[in-house]
C-alpha cells in the first residue's frame, strides 16, 4: 500500500508498505527519517515519540495505514529551516542531557509537548511527562536541569 | 587578561574553550539533538539486504538435524547459513573460545544462534527463518550453579563445569573474634537494558574482505574474534564504530558481528543486522547472578579480625569474560576496609542459563550487597552506628588489601562516608513519612505514585549508608594498552588538531575528552575527533572505567611528542635552542623569567608550521599489574581503584511492599574531573543503574528459560523512580595517573544498590537477604 503524510512540513509518500509496518518502520526506513528510534517496539520506552496531528504518539504502536493524510513532526523537524536549534535542543546539549542520545529523540519531542502545554513546569510536572521516557545512561538529573532551562529560556519574558 | 607581561592561561582566558577541566560540551551533542546522528540501527545503503537470527527454544539439546531448503525457497530470501557454512573456527570467545557462532551438534543455552537467514525484507527474513527446521534431543538443562559443581553433573564443556576458582588467603588461617556475623545473600540476573539494540552493516569488499560498521564497546577484540570465524586475515576485516546506543559491559562480547560478515559474503550484499528488545535479552551477556555467603569477625573495639566468603557466579552457559568477573569479586570481596585475616572462595561456573559477563561493576557489585550488608549487621551487633563503625575499618592510602596490594594512591573511604553523611536530608512528607505525607498531598512522591495506593498511611522512612569500590583497568597482569595518532597541520590556514584513536564512544563523552586533551596539551582550539576504526591500533576496551585514563594517556602522550616536534621547528625559526615555550590560545609563548613569570606571545602556531605536518602515533600503558598467586590469591593485580559512597533515603509502603527512593546522594572521588558535568553525569547515571537492581531489575530465568525478555516485564528507572541524587565529586589526584585521573563510571553502580537495601533493612527491620528486592519481600505474602 501507498502511505502519505506531511512530516515536519514536506509531503513524503512510501510504496510498497506492508500492512504490519508500524509508522516507525515507515519513518526510519522508508522516508529517510531515522531520527526517531526504535528501542523496544512496545510503546514501553517513548524513544519512538513523534507528534501525529498534534498529539505525541509512540510511533512504533502507529500502524502506518493509520498515519496516512496526517501530519506528523519527528525529531529532525523542531530545529529551525535555517538550522538553528529549538531552546530544548541547545538545553539538553548544555545541560549534559545527552550521553549516548538514544533516548533524545522521543523526550525532546515529550518535553517539547509540555512545555507547549505547560510553559512553566514544576518537577513533579517534568517528571509525569517524562515517565514514558527511559533513559538508561543519565539517571534523568541532567535531563531535568535541560527542560527546567529551556523552560526559561522559552517564557516571552527571557526567551528567544 | 590585564597584565602587561601575560601568562598564557588555561583557565581564565577561555581561548581555545573546552580545556580539561572544564565541561566542555559533546562534539556529537548537536547531531544528536537533531536525530542526524547513526546510531547502527540506523545505517542505510541502497542495495542492503536484511538478516536475521534463528535462535534455540531449549537450554540444553543435541541437535539431530537442521533442514534449511523451505526457508531457502522463500521468495525474496537470499541465504540461510548454519554451522557448517563458518568458514574459520566456530568458537568465539573474550577469554576462552568456547562459544559457536552458530550452534554445532549442542546447544547449551535458550536463545543460541543455530541459523541464519538475509532476505530484502525484515519480516521476510523472520518468516523464513520460522520454516527452518531444527530437530532437537532436549536435556536436562544444569541450572543451579553450586550443583553444576557436582562432579556427577552433566559435563557442559570439554574441560568441566568450573570457569574458575580464586582463593583469597591472607592473614592468620584459624581466625577467631568476639563478635562473629554472618549472613548469606542472593543477587539477581541484571540486564545492561541499553537503549540502542545490537545493529551493524556489513558491506563485502568484493575481493573477498568486508568492511564491519557496529556499535561495540572494543573493536579491535571483535576484529580478532571475526577474523578468526571467517577465517580471514586482519586487514580484510575493518572494522568502524557506528553510533553506540549504550553500552554497560553488554557489548563486549560478540552479538551480530560475525553473523551480518557470513551473510554479507555469502550474498555479495551489504547485510543490516538490528535485535529487536526482545532478542536483545538473547543476544548479550548478563550481570551474573550470585549466591553469596559472608562470616566477618571483629572486636569490641569495632576493628574487623577477619573475612571469610564463598561466591558462586553464574556464568551461564559460555565463559564470556567469568574469569575477570570472578578475579574482581574476590580481590575486592571484603569491601573497602582493613581487615587483617582474610579467606575468599569465588567460584565461576557454567551451567544452561544465560551467558553472563560484563556489566557495570562487573563482580564487585555483586560482593558489595553482601559486605556491605555485614557491615550494617556486624554494627548493630556492636551497637555502633553504621557509619561510625565504617569509618573505623576505612581503608585508606597504605593500606593493606586482601591481596597483599598496598594501597598507594589516596582512598578516602572515610571522608566519603562522612561527605554523605553531613548532606542535608530531604523533609519529612518530601516522599511521604510515616503518615504525615498529607501536607504535600502530591501522590507522585508517594510510593504506588498516582496508582493511589497510599495516601502516607503505613509509609515508613529509612536511611542507609554504603561505600564500595572497583579497580580500574584490566588487571592480573593482563597487557593494557591504548594507542593514539593525532596529527597538527594547518588547515584553511588555522591550525587543526586531528585525533584518531579506536576507543569505542559509547555515550560516557570520550570523544570530548579526547578533545579536551588535546586543547589543553597543543593549545589549538579546533580539535577534529577522527570516526573510531581499526585503521589505527587498539585503544583496549571501553569498560573498566578505563578509557579516560588509558586511551586519555595515549592521546596526552602523543599530543606531548606532537609538541616537542613543534618546539624544535620553533627554536630553531627563532634561533633560541634553549627557550622554554608553551602553548596556548593558538600561540607560542616564550618564557623569560626563570619561574616562567614573565612570558610573551612567540606568534601563531599556525605560522611556525606553516606547511609542516606533524603526526605521532604512541601506544600508551598504565603501569604493570601481576597475577595472582593461585594458592594464596596475593599479588599486586590492580592498577588502581576507586571509591564511592552513597546515603539512600526510601520510604516504604508497608502493607503493599511498594518503596519509593526518596534520595540518593553521593560522594565519589575521580582524581580529577576532565569534565565535571560528565563526571556528574556518570555518576548520577551509574547510580540509577544500582538502584535498578535495588528494586526492580531481574531477568527472571527458569529452568533456562527467560521468562521477562521485554521493557514490560524487565523494569528499568523510570523518571519518577530515581529520585533527585545530590553528587559530591572529590578530586583527590592519583600520582600515577595521567592528570591524577581516576576512572568514573562503574564506583556508582556498586554502592547506590547496597545503601537503598541498607534503607529498606533500617525503614522494615526485615533482613532483605536478596536483590532486587520484591514487593513480597517486604510484606512476607
Ligand atoms: S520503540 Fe516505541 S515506545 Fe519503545
Ligand atoms: S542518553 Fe543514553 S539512553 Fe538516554
Amino acid at each position: 500500500m501507498r502511505v502519505t503524510a506531511k512530516v515536519n512540513g514536506v509531503t513524503r509518500l512510501a510504496d510498497d508498505v506492508w500492512p504490519g509496518e508500524s509508522l516507525l518502520f515507515v519513518l526510519r526506513e522508508r522516508m529517510g527519517l531515522p531520527g526517531s528510534k526504535n528501542a523496544c517496539e512496545q510503546g514501553e520506552c517513548g524513544s519512538c515519540t513523534v507528534y501525529l496531528d498534534g498529539v505525541p504518539v509512540c510511533a512504533c504502536l502507529v500502524a502506518a495505514g493509520q498515519a496516512d493524510g496526517g501530519e506528523i513532526m519527528t525529531v529532525e523537524g523542531l530545529a529551525a529551516a535555517d538550522g538553528e536549534l529549538h531552546p530544548l535542543q541547545q538545553a539538553f546539549i548544555e545541560a549534559g542531557a545527552v550521553q549516548c542520545g538514544f533516548c533524545t529523540p522521543g523526550l525532546l519531542v515529550a518535553a517539547h509537548d509540555l512545555l507547549a502545554r505547560q510553559p512553566d513546569p514544576a518537577d513533579a510536572d517534568i517528571r509525569e511527562a517524562l515517565a514514558g521516557n527511559l533513559c538508561r545512561c543519565t539517571g534523568y538529573e541532567q535531563i531535568l536541569a535541560a527542560v527546567r532551562t529551556a523552560a526559561d529560556l522559552m517564557r516571552p519574558e527571557t526567551g528567544r | 587578561m590585564s597584565r602587561a607581561t601575560q601568562q598564557p592561561s588555561q583557565s581564565v582566558s577561555g581561548q581555545p574553550e573546552g580545556l580539561i577541566g572544564t565541561s566542555a560540551r559533546r562534539p556529537d551533542g548537536r547531531l544528536k539533538v537533531t536525530g542526524e546522528f547513526a546510531y547502527g540501527s540506523d545505517l542505510w545503503m541502497d542495495d542492503m539486504i536484511w538478516g536475521v537470527t534463528l535462535r534455540s527454544p531449549h537450554p540444553y539439546a543435541k541437535i539431530k538435524s537442521v533442514s534449511i531448503g523451505a526457508a531457502l525457497a522463500t521468495g525474496g530470501v537470499y541465504a540461510v547459513l548454519t554451522a557448517q557454512d563458518v568458514p574459520g573456527d566456530n568458537a568465539y570467545g573474550l577469554e576462552h573460545a568456547d562459544q559457536p557462532v552458530l550452534a554445532s551438534g549442542v546447544v547449551r543455552y535458550a536463545g543460541e544462534p543455530v541459523a541464519l537467514v538475509a532476505a530484502d525484507h525484515p519480516e521476510v527474513a523472520r518468516r523464513a527463518a520460522g520454516k527452518i527446521v531444527v530437530e532437537y534431543e532436549p536435556l536436562d538443562p544444569v541450572t543451579d550453579p553450586v550443583a553444576a559443581l557436582d562432579p556427577a553433573a552433566p559435563r557442559l564443556h570439554p574441560g568441566g563445569n568450573l570457569v574458575r576458582h580464586l582463593k583469597i588467603r591472607k592473614g592468620d588461617p584459624e581466625p577467631a573474634a568476639e563478635v562473629v556475623v554472618t549472613g548469606c545473600y542472593q543477587v539477581g540476573m541484571q540486564d545492561q537494558a541499553f537503549l540502542g539494540p545490537e545493529a551493524g552493516l556489513a558491506v563485502p569488499d568484493g575481493n573477498g574482505g568486508v568492511d564491519l560498521y557496529v556499535s561495540t564497546q572494543w573493536l579491535h577484540v571483535d576484529q580478532k574474534q571475526v577474523c578468526a570465524a571467517l577465517g580471514l586475515r586482519p586487514e580484510q576485516v575493518r572494522l568502524t564504530l557506528a553510533g553506540v546506543g549504550g553500552a554497560f559491559g553488554g557489548r563486549e562480547d560478540l552479538s551480530m558481528h560475525v553473523h551480518a560478515c557470513l551473510l554479507a559474503l555469502h550474498t555479495g550484499k551489504p547485510v543490516k543486522m538490528v535485535y529487536s528488545r526482545e532478542e536483545s535479552f538473547f543476544g548479550h551477556v548478563h550481570r551474573h547472578p550470585a549466591l553469596i555467603s559472608y562470616e566477618h569477625g571483629a572486636g569490641r573495639d569495632g576493628k574487623l579480625v577477619y573475612v571469610k566468603a564463598v561466591i558462586h557466579l553464574d556464568g551461564g552457559a559460555y565463559a564470556s569474560s567469568t574469569s575477570a568477573v570472578v578475579g574482581n569479586a574476590g580481590t575486592m570481596g571484603a569491601g573497602p576496609y582493613v581487615v587483617p585475616s582474610v579467606r575468599i572462595d569465588v567460584y565461576g561456573v557454567y551451567t544452561n542459563n544465560p551467558p553472563c559477563g560484563a556489566m557495570r561493576g562487573f563482580g564487585s557489585v555483586q560482593a558489595a550487597f553482601g559486605y556491605e550488608a555485614q557491615m550494617d549487621k556486624l554494627a548493630a551487633a556492636l551497637g555502633l552506628d553504621p557509619v561510625q563503625f565504617r569509618c573505623l575499618n576505612a581503608m585508606e592510602m597504605g593500606s593493606s588489601g586482601p591481596t597483599g596490594q598496598v594501597i598507594d594512591s589516596p582512598a578516602p573511604v572515610a571522608e566519603l562516608l562522612r561527605r554523605v553523611e553531613r548532606m542535608p536530608l530531604p523533609a519529612a512528607g518530601s516522599g511521604g513519612s510515616g503518615g504525615s505525607a498529607g501536607s504535600g498531598g502530591d501522590l507522585r512522591q508517594l510510593p504506588g505514585g498516582v496508582g493511589n495506593t497510599t495516601h502516607g498511611e503505613g509509609v515508613v522512612r529509612g536511611v542507609g549508608y554504603a561505600v564500595g569500590y572497583k579497580n580500574v583497568g584490566f588487571s592480573e597482569g593482563y597487557d593494557d594498552y591504548s594507542t593514539a595518532r593525532v596529527r597538527l597541520e594547518n588547515v584553511a590556514g588555522e591550525p587543526v588538531v586531528s585525533v584518531h584513536t579506536a576507543a569505542a564512544e559509547v555515550g560516557q563523552g570520550l570523544v570530548t575528552i579526547e578533545q579536551q586533551i588535546c586543547r589543553t596539551e597543543l593549545g589549538v582550539g579546533q580539535v577534529v575527533v577522527v570516526p573510531k576504526d581499526t585503521g589505527v591500533g587498539s585503544a583496549g576496551s571501553t569498560s573498566a572505567s578505563r578509557q579516560t585514563y588509558v586511551t586519555g594517556g595515549a592521546v596526552k602522550h602523543a599530543c606531548e611528542l606532537v609538541r616537542e616536534r613543534l618546539f624544535t621547528l620553533v627554536r630553531l625559526r627563532l634561533e633560541l635552542p634553549g627557550a622554554e615555550l608553551v602553548l596556548a590560545d593558538n600561540l607560542v609563548w616564550l618564557r623569560t623569567g626563570d619561574d616562567g613569570a614573565g612570558a610573551g606571545p612567540a606568534g601563531l602556531i599556525g605560522d611556525f608550521l606553516g606547511d609542516e605536518v606533524i603526526e605521532e602515533t604512541v601506544q600508551w600503558r598504565h603501569r604493570k599489574t601481576w597475577p595472582v598467586d593461585p594458592q594464596t590469591g596475593q599479588g599486586f593485580a590492580h592498577v588502581q581503584y576507586a571509591f564511592a559512597a552513597h546515603r539512600a533515603v526510601v520510604d516504604v509502603d508497608l502493607e503493599l511492599g511498594l518503596v519509593k527512593v526518596v534520595a540518593l546522594d553521593c560522594a565519589q572521588d575521580v582524581g580529577k574531573a576532565l569534565n565535571p558535568q560528565a563526571v556528574v553525569g556518570q555518576i548520577q547515571g551509574g547510580s540509577a543503574q544500582g538502584l535498578g537492581l535495588a528494586v526492580m531489575e531481574e531477568i527472571q530465568v527458569r529452568d533456562g528459560m527467560i521468562k521477562n525478555p521485554s521493557f514490560t516485564d524487565y523494569l528499568i528507572p523510570t523518571i519518577l523512580d530515581v529520585p533527585p541524587m545530590r553528587i559530591d565529586v572529590l578530586e583527590y589526584q592519583d600520582p600515577h595517573a595521567p592528570y591524577g585521573v581516576r576512572g568514573v563510571g562503574e564506583p556508582p553502580t556498586i554502592s547506590s544498590g547496597p545503601a537503598i537495601v541498607a534503607a529498606l533493612r533500617a525503614a522494615t527491620g526485615l533482613e532483605l537477604n536478596r536483590v532486587p528486592v520484591r514487593p513480597h519481600d517486604i510484606t512476607g505474602t
